[in-house]
């Protein structure tokens, strides 16, 4: 009786809280159904106005990367035609670590790693989205893949609008060149005019506030100056579609105060924002979407506290 | 909308801003039109509208680009693509012209005679070889040196020097590669005009030598030019076929350097065709021999004959074919080479 009453008493417990819990669990589904698992499409509907097809979008589909790993003998051309002449039993096999992608080997014997896996998802004007995953989950490929560095081994990719790629802060900068020589190179990469240099030039030179150092070479700088002129080159585009790693959390206080604001400019300024980072905070108030990538593959693809919530349990 | 609306405020999104409750779908729907301002709705517009005119960028006046890449897009869409790399990569020409006079300026930093450093060794090997090689050929300085001095030049500083370097032409730009999608011709242009940019330093040295010996070719020199530019097609096609298999197999530059060692000497370079005589009925088989010839006649004052000509386009072509199929078969896989 104790123990029936008691087992009685269990579920209504369970129930009572359940019953708190349904109001809210009812909440946060309702919440979570319309307003939070539907928000991406609806929101695109209400925030992307009635032009979508004039606007930048990112369409992935199935897309797979295999890296080849080269390590010692298939570097070779000897050593390739060896294998290839007398090897002809190895046997494909698939290895699964922690983390990163899964290795395996293809047709020809190679070691790959599956970078991404069948990874499909649309993005429209407005959407910014996080990735999230473990290092080696396939977040800096994806955006190199998205960015046309990578070119899909399977599935396609399609980017309408200019794509701008934040993924190394010192990318193109040479230490035996001077600032303003740097800037001039910077701007020839970009494909810039003599007009186009000189209000990059004008731009940078206000923003990395490095005085007479801009004329000096930059193996003279100390390495907060050096991260100054890269961010500021690296910011100053304003591409509808970026693509940014998290390495622009680095620096000093002072400066990542303005570094900050700039880069918030520039975000606001592109249509469509792809993240990643491990800092859940930035993905957590950056973003409008979260993927979290995992081998490769996508795991979860919904809102920020969905997928933070998801992320935050394993 | 207006043009330009305020400026929208720095904050980004609040970090909470679907706060749990009946009402949330509501109020973010309210946010979603833009009332909010940050998430997207004005934001985006008024990024449209006013942040196309950012003035740092001064590539948003561009119609939108796309990019499209299908890994099924079969050998069709892959020669297109090989051909848009092309066509792009021209475009960037200033960029590819800076970076080859940069990575020359950059080699010779900081020494005292700068890229005549080069021409300093060319002029010293020349001067002592020529005093070697015409003691072992019977022949006389003054008929020896000219011819010696411009072959030397051109394959040194010109046919060896390019085909060595065509083989580092990508690998030598792994940063850029992997940092942004840039054609792979901005590198080939990048190699090329850095080699002629090397050969123009060291051509002081067979003008020297012209004016020691008072060797002048004559007009017949111009005849030379059409031979440089086909040279600097077989240069490109030079580096787009050894860029993209060096990137692959690391072991091919030293094969290349055996290779090239090779030809310099069954190629008349330090000697004359004619002094092979009746025997040279294999040289127009060495494709390095007609197209030395291109040039080198021209700049000693022969005019080069038809035959010549010919062995060197037709060279040139079936060179060019084989590297175009090459590139177009490998474009998409240097990025993960190199």
């Amino acid at each position: 009786m104790t123990v029936d009453g008691s087992l009685g008493m269990l579920p209504d417990a369970r129930n009572g809280d359940g019953q708190g819990g349904d109001v809210r669990g009812n909440g946060v589904r309702s919440d979570d159904v319309p307003g939070h698992g539907i928000p991406p499409p609806e929101a695109l509907d209400a925030g992307a106005p009635a032009d979508p097809g004039d606007g930048a979008a990112v369409t992935v589909s199935a897309l797979s990367l295999d890296f080849p790993i080269y390590h010692g003998g298939s570097r070779s051309l000897k050593k390739t035609v060896l294998s290839l002449a007398s090897n002809r039993m190895g046997r494909s096999r698939d290895t699964d670590a922690g983390t990163g992608g899964h290795l395996g080997t293809d047709r020809t014997h190679r070691v790959v790693v599956r970078a991404l896996r069948e990874v499909s998802f649309t993005l429209r004007s407005g959407e910014r989205l996080g990735l999230v995953g473990h290092n080696g989950a396939g977040k800096s490929t994806l955006l190199r893949a998205l960015g046309g560095i990578y070119e899909p081994v399977a599935g396609s990719v399609e980017v309408l609008g200019s794509v701008g790629t934040l993924l190394d802060p010192n990318f193109g900068m040479n230490l035996d060149l001077t600032g303003r020589e740097n800037i001039v190179l910077r701007g020839r990469y970009a494909g810039l005019n003599g007009t186009g240099i000189r209000a990059l030039e004008a731009d940078v030179e206000a923003f990395a506030s490095l005085g007479p150092f801009l004329d000096l070479p930059v193996r003279t700088y100390s390495s907060g100056m050096v991260v100054r002129l890269g961010f500021a080159l690296s910011t100053a585009a304003a591409p509808q579609v970026l693509l940014m790693d998290e390495w622009f959390m680095a620096g000093d206080a002072k400066f990542q105060d303005k570094a900050h604001r700039r880069l918030e400019t520039v975000v606001r300024g592109a249509e469509i924002l792809v993240l990643t980072s491990h800092t859940l905070e930035i993905l957590r108030s950056w973003c409008t979407r979260l993927i979290w990538l995992e081998h490769g593959a996508i795991r979860m693809d919904g809102t920020p506290d969905e997928v933070l919530a998801a992320y935050a349990g394993v | 909308m207006n043009a330009l609306p305020p400026v929208p405020p720095p904050a980004p999104p609040p970090a909470t801003p679907l706060a749990p409750g009946p009402a949330a779908t509501e109020r973010r729907d309210q946010a979603d039109d833009g009332r909010d301002g940050t998430p997207r709705g004005s934001d985006e517009r008024g990024a449209r509208a006013g942040g196309s005119a950012a003035p740092p960028a001064g590539v948003a006046a561009l119609p939108r680009p796309v990019l499209r890449m299908d890994a099924r897009i079969g050998a069709m869409g892959r020669a297109a693509a090989a051909w848009a790399d092309l066509r792009d990569g021209t475009r960037l020409w200033r960029l590819a012209l800076s970076l080859g006079f940069l990575d020359i300026r950059l080699r010779y930093r900081g020494s005292l005679l700068g890229p005549f450093w080069l021409t300093l060794s060319s002029a010293v090997m020349v001067a002592s070889m020529g005093a070697v090689f015409s003691l072992l050929f019977h022949t006389s300085l003054r008929g020896y040196l000219p011819f010696l001095s411009v072959s030397i030049i051109l394959w040194q500083a010109g046919i060896g020097a390019l085909a060595g370097e065509a083989c580092t032409s990508f690998t030598g730009a792994e940063q850029t590669i992997r940092s942004m999608r840039m054609p792979f011709t901005v590198q080939v242009l990048r190699t090329v005009w850095r080699n002629l940019l090397v050969l123009a330093h060291n051509i002081v040295v067979p003008l020297a030598v012209f004016a020691i010996f008072g060797a002048w070719p004559g007009v017949e020199a111009v005849l030379s030019l059409p031979g440089l530019l086909l040279w600097i097609v077989d240069g490109m096609a030079a580096c787009f076929l050894l860029g993209a298999i060096c990137a692959r197999f690391r072991d091919i530059p030293p094969i290349v350097g055996s290779l090239l060692q090779i030809a310099y000497y069954v190629t008349p370079v330090i000697w004359n065709p004619s002094q092979l005589g009746a025997k040279g009925w294999w040289l127009p088989l060495n494709p390095f021999f007609p197209l030395m010839e291109v040039v080198r006649a021209p700049l000693l004052g022969h005019v080069p004959s038809a035959m010549i000509w010919e062995a060197a386009v037709g060279y040139s072509l079936a060179f060019c074919l084989v590297s175009a199929l090459l590139f177009i078969r490998a474009r998409s896989r240097i990025a993960f080479w190199v």
